[in-house]
C-alpha cells in the first residue's frame, strides 16, 4: 500500500479547507459536510490498507513509505563518533499503527458525524473552526501513529497537544474552557519535555531515530536488570512523556478540566485516541522497554496507582462528564500498568476496546446533556431511561462493556490485564482488582443517577410533556423542532461545576430553585423536557455500541476456546523484527518471545478461575451502586456522611490540584515575581545605569566644548582683535604715507642690496 | 661734450624733484604734475642709453610710456574730476576714504 500517507493528508486538507476558506463562507452543513467526507475517504483508505496487511505473511505485515526528505544527511555527535543525522517524512504501517489507525479513523468519522448535530447550533463560522480543529487533530494523530521514526511521531504528538488545547477552548470566551486548555497545553509541556529527552537520547545513544533500527539496536543490547543504563533512562524519559499525553500520575491533572471542551471532543481526543498516544508510543518501544525492567516496574506502578486513584475520585463526583473522565484516567491507568507488567498485546487489546465503550459512554453522555439542554450534573438528572431510549440502550452497552461482564468487549481486554498482572505481581493484581470494583461501581452509579430513579431535573411546559414521552418512546424525535430551544443553553451550561460549588446545594428544594434559575432565566422560550437526540448523534452511538460488544472478540483468550488472534497479531510489533541482520538481535528477541510465551499461559484453571472472580468482582460492584443508588438511595447519603473527611477528600480529588497550585503553580508564580523584581532592579537598574552614565558624560563633554574648545577659539580671536590695534594705525587711508612708505622701502631694499651684500 | 653721466644726473634731479612733488604737496593736480616729471625722468634715461649703446628699443620703450601716461592722465583727471563733484575740493588729505 505505497498510499498510507494519504490517510493522514485527507483530514489535513479537511482541515485546510474549512480553516481558509470554512470559517469565512460555509455553511455549517458544508463545513461538517467537508470534515465527514475527508475522513470517511481516509478510512476507506485506511480500511483498504489494513485488508492489504492481513494479506501478507504474519512475520512481515509492515509497509514502510518514505514520502519525502525532511531534515537531509547532517553529521551530528553520537556517543561512539559522528552518526548522519537523517529524518524522512517516513510512515509505516505494521499491526500496532494498523490497529490505532483504524481506531483513530472509524472513531473519528463517527465522532465528525455526531459532531453534525451535536454543534448544530453554534454560529455560522464557529462550526466551520470546530470542524478544522477536529480534522487537524486527525491529521496529527494519524501523523503519530503512521509516523516511522520518533521525529516524525513528535510533529504528530505535539500537534495533537495544540489541536486538544484548541479544543478544549473551543468556547474560549468562557474563562474556565481558556484555563482548561492552557492547563492541558502546560501540563503536557512537562511531558514532552520528557519525551523530546527521550529523543535526544535515543538518538545519541543509537545514532538513529527510526523505530526499526532503534529496535533492531536495542535488541542486541543486554537486558539491564538490576542497574539503571541508558536504555532505562531513554525508557524513563520517554515514560515521562507518555504520564503527560496520557495522564497518568502526576500529570494526570489536566484530563478531568480538559471536559470544558465540547462532548464529541472529549469522547475522541480525550477519551479514544490521543489520550492513548503514550499507550501506543509504550508499545512502539516495546522492545526498549523490555530491555529496562527497572522502567517496566515503575510503569506498572504508576500504572496501578494512576487507576486506583482516578477510580476512588471517579466514584464520588457528580458531573456526568467529569465521572467519565476519572474513568478514562483510569482506564488509561489499567494500559499502562498492561505494559508495566510487559502484556503490551493485552494493553493495546485494551487501548482499542476501551476507544470503543468509552467513546460510546462520551458520546452518550453528551446526547444526555443535549437533551438536558446542557445539564451535567447528574443531582439534576433521572429517570432519563424512558425519554432516551436509544441512548439508554447504548450506553448500558457500553457501561457493561467497562465493568467487565461478558461478553462485551472490555471484559476481555481487562481480565488479559489483569491475568497478565496476576502473573507478573499479586500487588498490582489486587489493585487492579479493587480498581474493577469501583469502576464497575461508579458507572453503575452513573446510569443510575441518570437514567433510573426519580426524574430530579427542572421542571418544563407540561402541556408538551406527553408529545415529548410518546415522541422519545417511539424513538422519534420531537416533532416540531427537536432541541433549538434547549441546546442554545448548552454553551453556558457545559461546565464543570466544581465540586465544592455543589457541594452544599444537595437539598432538592435547591436543587430545583437552582435549575429554575438557570433554565427560567434565560427566556430563549419553553423547554420542552428532555428528549431523544437527532439522528446523525443516535447512529454513532448504536455502532459504537456494537463495536463495544463485538471488538473483544478478537481477543478471546485460549481458555476460553478462542485464538487470541490479536495478541498474535500484534505481537510482531512488539519484538525485534525477525529481519534483523545478525544473531545475537534475533536471539535475543526470540528469547524474549519464548518468555513471554511461557509465562502467558501456565495454568488454564487459574485462568479461569481468576475471569470468574473479575466477573464477581464486576457484579459485585454493580449490586452495590444498585443497592447505593437505586433501591436504598438513602444509604449513599448516609455514608458519606458517616464519612465525611473521606467523602470529601475524594470530592475534592485529593487536592491534588491544590496542591501543585500551592506547590508548583506558587512557586513558578514567585520564582517570575522575584525574576520580575531582579529584572526591576539589576537589569533596569543597569540600563538605567548606563542612561545616566551617558548623560552624565554628556553634560561633561559639553562642558568642555564650551570650555575648553570655544575658549581656544575665542582667544585666537581676541588676540587677533587685540594685536590689530596696533596694526590698523598704519591704514591711514592717505596716498601720501603709503607712497612715502614706499619710498622708505625702496630705500631701504636698495640700501641693503648696495650695503650689505 | 655730454656723457651719459649727465643724462643720468638730470633723470635723477628730474626724478627726485617729481617724488618730493608727489610727498609734500596736497593739491591732486600738482601731484600728478609730478608723476608726469617721474615718468619723463625715465625717459630721459632711456633715450640718452638707447642713443649711447645704438639701440632702438630704449627709443620705442619711451614711446610706450609717454603713450601710457597719456592714458593714465586721461584716468587720473577722470577720478580728479568725480572726486571734485562729490567733495568740492582737491586736497589729498580729504581723500582718505580707505582707512579703518
Amino acid at each position: 500500500m505505497r498510499y498510507i500517507w494519504l490517510i493522514p493528508l485527507l483530514p489535513g486538507a479537511g482541515a485546510a479547507i474549512n480553516g481558509l476558506v470554512g470559517i469565512r463562507s460555509f455553511s455549517r452543513k458544508t463545513a461538517g459536510l467537508v470534515a465527514c467526507a475527508t475522513m470517511t475517504a481516509a478510512l476507506a483508505l485506511a480500511l483498504v490498507a489494513f485488508w492489504q496487511l492481513l494479506g501478507l505473511p504474519a512475520d512481515a505485515r509492515a509497509y514502510d513509505v518514505n514520502l519525502a526528505s525532511w531534515i537531509p544527511k547532517i553529521p551530528l555527535a553520537t556517543h561512539d563518533g559522528f552518526g548522519n543525522f537523517e529524518v524522512p517524512w517516513g510512515f509505516r504501517l505494521d499491526p500496532l499503527s494498523g490497529m490505532m489507525l483504524l481506531v483513530v479513523t472509524g472513531i473519528g468519522t463517527l465522532i465528525h458525524v455526531y459532531s453534525t448535530a451535536y454543534m448544530a447550533d453554534e454560529p455560522r463560522g464557529g462550526v466551520a473552526r470546530f470542524f478544522c480543529y477536529l480534522n487537524l487533530f486527525c491529521f496529527f494523530m494519524l501523523m503519530l501513529v503512521l509516523g516511522n521514526n520518533f521525529l516524525v511521531m513528535f510533529v504528530g504528538w505535539e500537534g495533537v497537544g495544540l489541536c486538544s488545547y484548541l479544543l478544549i477552548g473551543y468556547w474560549y470566551e468562557k474563562k474556565s474552557a481558556s484555563d482548561a486548555g492552557k492547563k492541558a497545553f502546560i501540563t503536557n509541556r512537562i511531558g514532552d519535555w520528557g519525551f523530546i529527552l527521550g529523543i535526544f537520547l535515543v538518538y545519541y545513544t543509537f545514532g538513529t531515530l527510526d523505530f526499526r533500527a532503534v529496535q533492531n539496536a536495542a535488541g542486541a543490547m543486554p537486558i539491564e536488570t538490576g542497574h539503571f543504563g541508558v536504555l532505562s533512562l531513554i525508557c524513563l524519559f520517554l515514560f515521562v512523556g507518555a504520564t503527560g499525553k496520557s495522564a497518568q500520575i502526576p500529570l494526570y491533572v489536566w484530563l478531568p478540566d480538559a471536559m470544558e471542551g465540547p462532548t464529541p471532543v472529549s469522547a475522541l481526543i480525550h477519551a479514544a485516541t490521543m489520550v492513548t498516544a503514550g499507550v501506543y508510543m509504550l508499545g512502539r518501544n516495546a522492545v526498549l522497554f523490555t530491555h529496562a525492567p527497572e522502567v517496566m516496574t515503575i510503569v506498572a506502578i504508576v500504572g496501578v496507582l494512576t487507576a486506583l486513584m482516578a477510580a476512588s475520585i471517579g466514584l464520588v463526583q457528580y458531573d456526568i462528564k467529569r465521572v467519565l473522565a476519572y474513568s478514562t484516567v483510569s482506564q488509561l491507568g489499567y494500559m499502562f500498568t498492561a505494559m508495566g507488567v510487559g502484556a503490551f498485546s493485552a494493553g493495546a487489546f485494551h487501548l482499542m476496546t476501551h476507544a470503543f465503550f468509552k467513546a460510546l459512554l462520551f458520546l452518550g453522555s453528551g446526547s444526555v446533556i443535549h437533551a438536558m439542554a446542557g445539564e451535567q450534573d447528574m443531582r439534576r438528572m433521572g429517570a432519563l431511561k424512558k425519554y432516551l431510549p436509544v441512548t439508554f440502550a447504548t450506553m448500558m452497552i457500553g457501561t457493561l462493556a467497562i465493568a467487565g461482564i461478558p461478553p462485551f468487549a472490555g471484559f476481555f481486554s481487562k481480565d488479559e490485564i489483569l491475568f497478565r498482572a496476576f502473573m507478573a505481581n499479586k500487588i498490582i493484581w489486587v489493585l487492579g482488582g479493587a480498581t474493577a470494583l469501583m469502576t464497575a461501581f461508579y458507572m453503575f452509579r452513573l446510569m443510575a443517577m441518570t437514567f433510573f430513579g426519580t426524574y430530579r431535573g427542572p421542571a418544563w411546559e407540561t402541556h408538551s410533556r406527553a408529545d415529548v414521552a410518546t415522541a422519545a418512546i417511539h424513538g422519534v424525535s420531537h416533532p416540531a423542532d427537536p432541541h433549538a430551544h434547549g441546546q442554545a443553553h448548552k454553551k453556558n451550561h457545559e461546565v464543570s461545576h466544581g465540586p465544592a460549588e455543589l457541594h452544599d446545594s444537595s437539598g432538592p428544594g435547591h436543587h430545583a430553585a437552582h435549575a429554575d434559575d438557570a433554565h427560567g432565566g434565560h427566556g430563549h422560550g419553553p423547554w420542552h423536557g428532555p428528549h431523544e437526540s437527532p439522528k446523525p448523534m443516535t447512529l454513532p452511538l448504536q455502532i459504537l455500541a456494537v463495536g463495544a460488544i463485538v471488538a473483544g472478540f478478537v481477543g478471546i483468550p485460549t481458555a476460553l476456546g478462542g485464538g487470541n488472534a490479536i495478541e498474535h497479531f500484534l505481537e510482531p510489533s512488539f519484538t525485534v523484527s525477525s529481519h534483523a541482520e545478525g544473531g545475537a538481535p534475533a536471539e535475543h528477541g526470540a528469547a524474549a518471545t519464548e518468555h513471554e510465551g511461557a509465562e502467558a499461559h501456565p495454568s488454564t484453571a487459574v485462568e479461569l478461575g481468576l475471569m470468574g472472580l473479575s466477573v464477581l468482582i464486576a457484579a459485585l460492584g454493580i449490586g452495590l451502586a444498585h443497592r447505593f443508588y437505586v433501591a436504598q438511595p438513602e444509604i449513599s447519603e448516609g455514608l458519606a456522611s458517616r464519612f465525611s473527611g473521606l467523602h470529601r477528600l475524594l470530592l475534592n480529588k485529593y487536592y491534588v490540584d491544590e496542591l501543585y497550585g500551592a506547590t508548583a503553580i506558587a512557586g513558578t508564580f514567585a520564582a517570575a515575581r522575584r525574576l520580575w523584581t531582579f529584572d526591576r532592579r539589576a537589569v533596569d537598574g543597569a540600563v538605567n545605569g548606563t542612561g545616566w552614565i551617558t548623560v552624565i558624560s554628556a553634560w561633561l563633554s559639553g562642558l568642555t566644548d564650551r570650555t575648553v574648545v570655544d575658549g581656544l577659539v575665542n582667544l585666537v580671536g581676541w588676540i587677533v582683535r587685540e594685536s590689530s590695534h596696533a596694526f590698523r594705525r598704519l591704514q591711514t587711508g592717505l596716498v601720501q604715507n603709503y607712497a612715502l612708505l614706499m619710498l622708505f622701502g625702496i630705500f631701504a631694499f636698495v640700501s641693503i642690496y648696495l650695503f650689505v651684500r | 661734450m655730454i656723457t651719459p653721466t649727465h643724462y643720468m644726473l638730470l633723470s635723477a634731479a628730474l626724478f627726485m624733484i617729481g617724488v618730493i612733488g608727489v610727498m609734500v604737496r596736497r593739491n591732486i593736480i600738482i601731484i600728478f604734475m609730478s608723476i608726469e616729471l617721474i615718468l619723463n625722468a625715465v625717459n630721459i634715461n632711456l633715450i640718452a642709453f638707447s642713443a649711447e649703446l645704438h639701440n632702438a628699443i630704449g627709443q620705442v620703450f619711451a614711446v610706450f610710456v609717454i603713450a601710457v601716461a597719456a592714458a593714465e592722465a586721461a584716468v587720473g583727471l577722470g577720478i580728479i574730476l568725480a572726486f571734485y563733484r562729490n567733495k568740492e575740493t582737491i586736497n589729498i588729505d580729504e581723500m582718505n576714504l580707505m582707512r579703518w
